[in-house]
């Protein structure tokens, strides 16, 4: 490399302030002409992941496609919190129709702007894991093998959290779930079970895909930026997590995020066409204890050393299959 | 234009010629021969501006016919039977969300078992969805009415589906008058969307509703469809001024002005009724019919006018209400509260059995004496139903009722002994 990348460091985050850096690289939330796409008022629980990363993705989507945007939306907590009649916190067009059509949804009206010569105005499709790698996984596939004009934004909080969090594809084994009880000798969430829909998404051989977390809201921005460049189907699952289903402090939102990322249980990366093209280097390897424990849903599984040891392998498998980890262990 | 050919063709050339934005396309038996030729249409540059897309299910089609609608494109799609179930959410929905997006069902049976032939179950089984459901009688009617329907569709923001015999209609090649682009044009203008997404103009579409309106919304979506009462008859008095001819409306009638029977059905089958009534007539009965081609919003009013002064109702339909008996029968009854009159529901056709002119004039010869029961199964051959029910009563395991009649009659039965 020809230059050295400067990092700045906070304290416990790997996000930059805001004033540390030049305004072209601030965040859009840290602008005045943000477009508070996701307004305030709306009724999300403390500390909600899933609003915090719909507020950014949704405002840098916007600002990317100088505000032409028009969102699908799956049923689930980010449509019930946002739109309780008579009140929607949406200031840009928004369209709920059910819970496993928001990608032929978003088709459509991708379909109907073309057919009118507004190709200025761009589609989001958005909705949690339940509504995308569940319900909605038909009509999400569908999307991608069109390579419809599309970004879908799936919010990964691990479970049907607007249901009274149950299991769905997307949760991690030994999670405790009201359908995946901590009881008998393997408690929580079978291992060995659910999906992994970016490798899914990936093996359509869409533009873009990307996972993000709202630890680094930076890199959320950057990726749905990347992506609203892109013509063709793209998709982004962000990490969000869930104090109420998951059994975290509001205020640990942020740190949960970042925990899960820098153990290795939830890789950062991006994928054009099926190729990884870039990936998020842990800087400093949090032990998964240290993310468990965090959470009441795995509290069972600290007491498990054999879940324990299971959920490491994940971790672990996770570093190698994405390099996570430089080879020489510099861990940055 | 005169052109002699399959009904399919027929409704495609009428959609093209309506203008559609946006087809959603998924094959089903008996609709496929619809979105096929506009597909070829599309492609071929003879249908210009518009979306041709090919969806992975039925949901997905009209999924995707509910954002392009409600991005103001004019959008279409087509389904029958086990498609229409299984987008039934999205059926709900379109109408919930009062999207005109115009719909052709392919009428065919319901399974299981299996069965690709007509019926009209499919359309019956979505008849509280809230989507204005027109049945045509003839090829003619099926292009006719789908022009007719994106117009009633467009004025009220309601989506409508158009209902054809499948096979009876849709494979059936006929003399159909193809109308011209400049009539269409005429008839039908371009789409001007009630409501629609947009960023100049940014709304939340598709909200969450709570009991403290949802009645209203309700009450609503019931009203719009009372104001169709009005608004069909009226679109289709100007259909006639442009185009020359009759097609579409609430009912149509029969022979009934003098008629002591009156039969009221739906769809092609009045074909085989009109001949057999005419032969009957001959005899000296005095039998009339009347078809519903609306049967949402459900003619209440027109029905209970003509059917004033007959002595008896016989309602045949190509479905049923298991565990009850006719659907349409239910709602005749309902024109007719407070009348005296007796009505016959009979069940016929199902699955594609044939209606034959002997077997109506069999049936109406009975209903014109009073001689029928309340509900009847038109060509039902007991002797199979029997025994089919001592092999239940004799053996605990006795089997899938579908697979042990098949057996019975001698389809499997024969290949056996060969």
């Amino acid at each position: 490399m020809s230059h050295q990348q400067v990092k700045f460091y906070q304290t416990g985050t790997l996000t930059v302030g805001n004033r540390l850096l030049d305004e072209g690289q601030r965040t859009v939330q840290a602008t005045l002409d943000r477009s508070n796409s996701l307004d305030s008022g709306h009724r999300a629980c403390q500390g909600c992941g899933e609003a915090l990363g719909a507020r950014y993705a949704i405002d840098a989507a916007m600002r990317a496609t100088d505000n032409q945007l028009i969102a699908a939306n799956a049923t689930g907590c980010l449509e019930v919190f946002t739109t309780p009649y008579p009140e929607s916190a949406w200031r840009i067009p928004w369209m709920h129709s059910l819970f496993g059509n928001a990608a032929a949804v978003a088709t459509g009206i991708a379909a109907a702007l073309r057919v009118k010569g507004k190709d200025n105005v761009r589609v989001i499709a958005q909705g949690g894991d339940g509504g995308t790698t569940d319900i909605g996984f038909g009509c999400l596939s569908g999307m991608f093998e069109r390579n419809d004009d599309v970004l879908y934004i799936c919010y990964d909080n691990q479970a049907y959290m607007n249901t009274g969090v149950q299991r769905s594809s997307a949760t991690p084994g030994g999670a405790r779930t009201a359908t995946t009880m901590p009881l008998g000798p393997e408690p929580g969430a079978d291992f060995g079970q659910g999906k992994n829909v970016p490798l899914i998404a990936m093996a359509h051989g869409i533009p873009y895909v990307a996972t993000a977390s709202v630890h680094n809201l930076h890199d959320l921005e950057a990726k749905v930026q990347r992506a609203m460049g892109i013509h063709g189907a793209r998709y982004i699952q962000v990490f969000v997590p869930c104090p109420l289903g998951w059994g975290s402090k509001p205020s640990d939102t942020v740190k949960v995020a970042r925990y899960g990322v820098e153990s290795g249980l939830y890789p950062l990366f991006e994928a054009e066409h099926g190729e990884v093209t870039n990936v998020a280097k842990i800087r400093r390897r949090v032990e998964v204890a240290d993310y468990l424990k965090l959470q009441r849903r795995f509290a069972h599984v600290l007491k498990n050393p054999h879940q324990l040891e299971m959920v490491q392998a994940i971790a672990d498998r996770n570093i190698r299959r994405f390099g996570l980890i430089d080879a020489e262990g510099g861990q940055h | 234009m005169l052109k002699q050919i399959e009904g399919s063709h027929g409704v495609a050339e009428g959609i093209a010629l309506s203008r559609p934005e946006v087809i959603c396309a998924y094959p089903i038996t008996p609709q496929t021969h619809i979105v096929e030729d506009l597909g070829s249409l599309v492609k071929g540059g003879k249908l210009t501006n518009c979306e041709f897309i090919n969806v992975e299910s039925e949901f997905a089609a009209l999924s995707v016919a509910i954002g392009s609608s409600a991005a103001g494109a004019r959008t279409y799609t087509a389904t029958a039977s086990q498609g229409l179930l299984f987008m039934a959410e999205a059926v709900y929905n379109a109408s919930g969300l009062g999207l005109p997006i115009v719909m052709t069902v392919g009428n065919r049976a319901i399974g299981a078992p299996i069965n690709i032939w007509n019926d009209q179950s499919d359309s019956m089984s979505m008849r509280d969805a809230g989507w204005i459901q027109l049945f045509v009688e003839t090829n003619q009617q099926a292009v006719d009415v789908h022009i007719q329907a994106f117009r009633i569709a467009e004025a009220l923001s309601l989506p409508v589906m158009v209902c054809m015999d499948g096979f009876i209609l849709t494979h059936a090649f006929e003399r159909i008058d193809v109308p011209d682009q400049a009539q269409v044009d005429e008839f039908l203008p371009p789409f001007e969307p009630r409501q629609v997404l947009d960023p100049a103009n940014p709304k939340s579409v598709g909200a969450m509703v709570g009991p403290e309106a949802f009645t209203e919304v309700r009450y609503l979506a019931h009203h719009k469809q009372m104001e169709a009462l009005d608004l069909i008859p009226e679109v289709t008095a100007d259909f006639k001024k442009i185009f020359g001819r009759e097609s579409g409306g609430l009912i149509s009638t029969y022979q009934i002005e003098d008629a002591d029977t009156v039969v009221v059905t739906l769809g092609s089958v009045i074909g085989t009724m009109q001949d057999t009534i005419d032969e009957m007539r001959a005899d000296g009965t005095r039998i009339g019919a009347v078809t519903i081609r609306s049967f949402r919003p459900f003619p209440l009013g027109a029905l209970r006018e003509a059917l004033d002064g007959a002595k008896r109702v016989v309602v045949f339909e190509k479905c049923l209400a298991v565990g009850l008996g006719g659907i349409v029968a239910s709602n005749v009854r309902m024109a007719l509260r407070g009348e005296e009159v007796p009505v016959y529901s009979v069940v016929g056709g199902l699955g594609g059995r044939p209606i034959t002119r002997a077997s109506l004039r069999d049936l109406f010869a009975n209903a014109s004496k009073d001689e029928l029961e309340g509900l009847t199964f038109l060509d039902l051959n007991q002797e199979i139903v029997d025994r089919e029910l001592q092999r239940q009563q004799q053996d605990a395991h006795s089997g899938s009722v579908a697979e042990n009649i098949l057996q019975d009659i001698g389809v499997v039965a024969t290949a056996k002994t060969a």
